[in-house]
């Protein structure tokens, strides 16, 4: 075993005190080797933000949710949930592995519908998760060790920044396909059927289900049927990742559309689902990892897996946000009050896209900013250049990612016009 | 065909399975001496008084929010949790070199600290670093450790069979030999699952040994006051090896220590030569944080830092967790007296000498086998008994029980 770096260990010790160079006593750090990591663009984008004293100032970096008055937005059906769940005065007792039974089966339901046959024929298995990362890393974790006959994952271009790392940690291999058109800002179909098309078979591919983040596009029903058509004929196995259901269209069954037509037409896919938006309970880590399976002997074996993995990362899952939501799905009243407020939130954003359009148009700008209203979810890929959005942060203090893309969760009557202009002087 | 088709049925976790057959069991006398959570006297779980007062608090404190926390955790837990291990006055903290992950549970602590040092400790991905756990340990060490990429994973001498105690000789020996810089898991206080500890003096000598070696130092501290019943008693090891220079991790659990079990709050303590390496470190951890579990759940957090920052709460806390200290140490005491009495033979005083939630009776396979079969008392494979499943109401059968076990069955 070889010591570490010796020779330069000594001499960086011995420069200091000459007798220690010859007893190697530790007096310097194991961790002089180790890199400062690269700061995240996104928190950089709100850091920066925090420091700007302009009182105008936007920030369209942030990815969660806020209120006309630019808050962070509490439901009510949450805190009615949080009132029930107190007066209980439940025990602190580990979950399982697989995490809370009514959560997850009530997370299956929303997802895949209730009149699922895969639900009816129990040959599907869903494991809660900290939230989408970890439901994400779980099945990253779970192809790696037993998807053996193919190591490739496809995203699409782009697709969310921590896609990547988790896959790649997990040992998986990444591709791409096309799916941003930045001459239309919407969905390149053709150039998505012709890469997909040529996708090795077995390759896992990954697709958003609803609101793509960060573009915002989302196919339309007849795009996604061709696409099911020829994933089926390469015969690929699909990871959808559902982080918007219901906050996309304010419809939970028309946002879980495109999940529940793979699985009919024959897809046996693994889905990540994220309750952090459509129920705000983003610190809380609320998310589910589903396996769809053959039948239900072969999800029982995926499921008894599923738990080999998880347990040594953090043997069980948080009891909090996963009761709030259980509570929430399966109450009759609070789950139509939820229906409600996530409908009002994703109102919310599409009015903010609307007024975004029609205070530009005010503004004189000729340009054509359909896209806007088109694409749909937290996230808009407004086309904007980097310089362009330099210039946005430099001179009025908006501020977003470099790639263009603004969070429409951050618009606010308030600020809509503010930003129409600002928006309409760098690209005039 | 499906591509699942070949995926093997795993055998299921073995406490959990333990706790699983136990519920199956029909019969009036059943014990649960299983999984590892305190119970009280009526055989209940115990949510501390001071743990509902806080909910209480949060609940009704409608200006906080669900947002995200920061990745590495939220700051009030990290910096009060590190306090708690390395005492308020640690002249480490004093010195701007003590940083902290938030992590889900001691699991999860151990996890963002095990992925850490497989891609920079050592050189960097230096997946053949041995890392040394304790024979026996808790049998999940072994596998975050491989999951995190460890290829070598191997015990070290600690538990005597024999005299019942701790293989002081053995373990040293084995550090002695040990290759320089591996990577040793020591568990800070209450043992898991043997319930024996080194004594401080035993602790200065295994110290010794480490820094000659450089061998790195990564604590598993769960039990916090759970043990003696004294926090700072508890974190003697941890301290007394901070005060001799060493750089170490300390992941910390308060599963048991606040009976937050379900809420997974855990808290990875690094303490490094300086700031600047502390900086590094941390930003690094961020990023395994990121793909691992983005950021850290929030409920559990919040309440443990109210309650570490507040001081009434501070001390209605210690006050809950002498309580279920005292308890066991009763427990213990009662067997012990019961076992005597009974004539049982072999020696019973590891059962007082050993310390905390755990036990390890000595109790051979076939002997726990019978104690699960026929007298419906559910133990580990191990001998390993949770003296919290004990109470005043089945500490008699449990003592005939294992009499019964120890002199008809070989």
């Amino acid at each position: 075993m070889a010591l570490l770096k010796t020779s330069k260990f000594i001499s960086s010790v011995g420069s200091l005190t000459p007798s220690l160079a010859t007893l190697p006593i530790r007096a310097s750090s194991w961790w002089t080797e180790v890199q400062m990591g690269p700061p995240d663009p996104i928190l950089g984008v709100t850091e920066a933000y925090k420091r700007d004293t302009n009182s105008k100032k936007m920030n369209l970096g942030v990815g969660a949710y806020r209120d006309d008055n630019g808050k962070p937005y509490v439901l009510s059906c949450v805190r009615k949930a949080e009132a029930l769940i107190a007066s209980k005065a439940m025990d602190k007792e580990y979950l399982t592995i697989g995490g809370l039974g009514e959560f997850n089966k009530a997370c299956a339901e929303l997802a895949l519908g209730l009149d699922s046959e895969v639900l009816k024929s129990k040959r599907s298995v869903t494991v809660q998760t900290i939230s989408g990362t970890g439901s994400l890393r779980v099945g990253a974790n779970f192809l790696s060790r037993f998807h053996t006959v193919a190591k490739d994952v496809y995203l699409p271009k782009p697709s969310w920044g921590n896609h990547t790392p988790i896959f790649r940690d997990a040992g998986m291999q990444l591709k791409a396909y096309r799916y941003y058109d930045p001459a239309t800002c919407g969905f390149d179909f053709t150039g998505a059927l012709d890469d997909i098309s040529k996708i090795p078979e077995h390759s896992v591919i990954m697709l958003h289900a609803c609101a793509h983040n960060p573009t915002g596009v989302d196919p339309r029903q007849e795009q996604w049927k061709e696409l099911s058509d020829v994933i089926k004929k390469r015969n690929l196995l699909v990871f959808f990742d559902m982080a918007y259901q219901g906050f996309a269209s304010g419809d939970i069954d028309r946002d879980a559309w495109a999940v529940r037509y793979f699985i009919e037409q024959g897809h046996n896919v693994l889905l990540s689902q994220s309750f952090a938006k459509n129920m705000g309970l983003y610190g809380e880590r609320v998310g589910g990892f589903t396996v769809v399976c053959a039948d239900a002997e072969e999800a029982k074996r995926v499921e008894s897996q599923l738990k080999i993995l998880i347990r040594p990362i953090y043997s069980n899952p948080p009891m909090n946000g996963a009761r709030i939501a259980s509570t929430i799905l399966n109450t009759p009243d609070l789950r139509s009050t939820w229906l409600e407020e996530v409908k009002g939130m994703a109102d919310r954003i599409i009015k903010m896209r609307e007024m975004l359009v029609a205070n530009l148009k005010k503004e004189g700008s000729t340009h054509n900013w359909q896209h806007v209203i088109d694409q749909i979810g937290m996230f808009c890929f407004t086309g904007l250049k980097p310089e362009q959005v330099e210039r946005l942060t430099k001179e009025f203090s908006v501020y977003m990612t470099k790639d263009g893309r603004i969070s429409v969760a951050g618009v606010t009557s308030g600020n809509v016009g503010y930003l129409a202009h600002a928006i309409h002087q760098v690209t005039k | 065909m499906s591509i699942f088709g070949e995926v093997p049925q795993a055998a299921p976790v073995a406490v959990f399975k333990l706790t699983a057959d136990f519920r199956e069991d029909q019969n009036p006398s059943k014990v649960n001496l299983g999984v590892g959570a305190y119970r009280t006297d009526e055989c209940q779980p115990w949510v501390l008084p001071v743990v509902r007062k806080v909910e209480k608090m949060i609940a009704d404190d409608h200006s906080l929010n669900h947002e995200y926390l920061p990745i590495l955790g939220l700051p009030e837990f990290r910096s009060s949790a590190s306090k708690i291990a390395l005492g308020a006055d640690s002249p480490a903290i004093k010195e701007n070199r003590v940083g902290a992950v938030q992590c889900l549970g001691g699991t999860g602590a151990l996890k963002i600290g095990a992925e850490f040092l497989r891609r920079w400790y050592n050189g960097t991905d230096n997946t053949k670093t041995p890392v040394y756990v304790s024979a026996p340990t808790w049998e999940n060490h072994n596998a975050v450790f491989s999951n995190a990429g460890f290829e070598e994973i191997r015990p070290y001498k600690y538990w005597d069979a024999g005299k019942r105690g701790l293989d002081l000789e053995g373990f040293l020996g084995d550090l002695e030999s040990a290759p320089d810089h591996s990577i040793f898991v020591l568990h800070a206080c209450a043992h898991n699952p043997t319930g024996t500890d080194p004594t401080q003096d035993q602790w200065k000598q295994i110290a010794d040994v480490m820094k000659r070696k450089s061998l790195f130092a990564f604590f598993d501290s769960a039990y916090q006051g759970f043990a003696s019943g004294n926090l700072d008693k508890d974190a003697w090891a941890v301290r007394y090896f901070v005060s001799q220079g060493f750089e170490l991790f300390c992941a910390q659990s308060f599963s048991k220590n606040f009976g937050l079990y379900n809420e997974r709050v855990g808290n990875l303590t690094v303490v490094a030569e300086d700031q600047d390496n502390l900086n590094r470190v941390l930003s690094q951890m961020e990023k395994i944080v990121r793909i691992t579990w983005s950021n850290p759940p929030s409920q559990g957090a919040r309440l443990v830092a109210i309650t570490l920052n507040t001081p009434e709460l501070f001390a209605e806390w210690k006050d809950n967790v002498k309580t279920m200290a005292d308890r066991v140490l009763l427990m213990r005491a009662q067997l012990k007296e019961k076992l005597k009495a009974l004539g049982t033979p072999g020696t019973w005083e590891h059962i007082t000498e050993q310390i905390g939630m755990f036990s390890f009776t000595g109790l051979n396979p076939k002997q726990v086998e019978y104690m699960v079969k026929e007298k419906h008392i559910y133990l580990m494979a191990s001998g390993r008994i949770n003296m919290c499943g004990l109470t005043t109401k089945n500490i008699d059968y449990v003592a005939e029980s294992i009499h019964e076990a120890v002199t008809t069955v070989q």
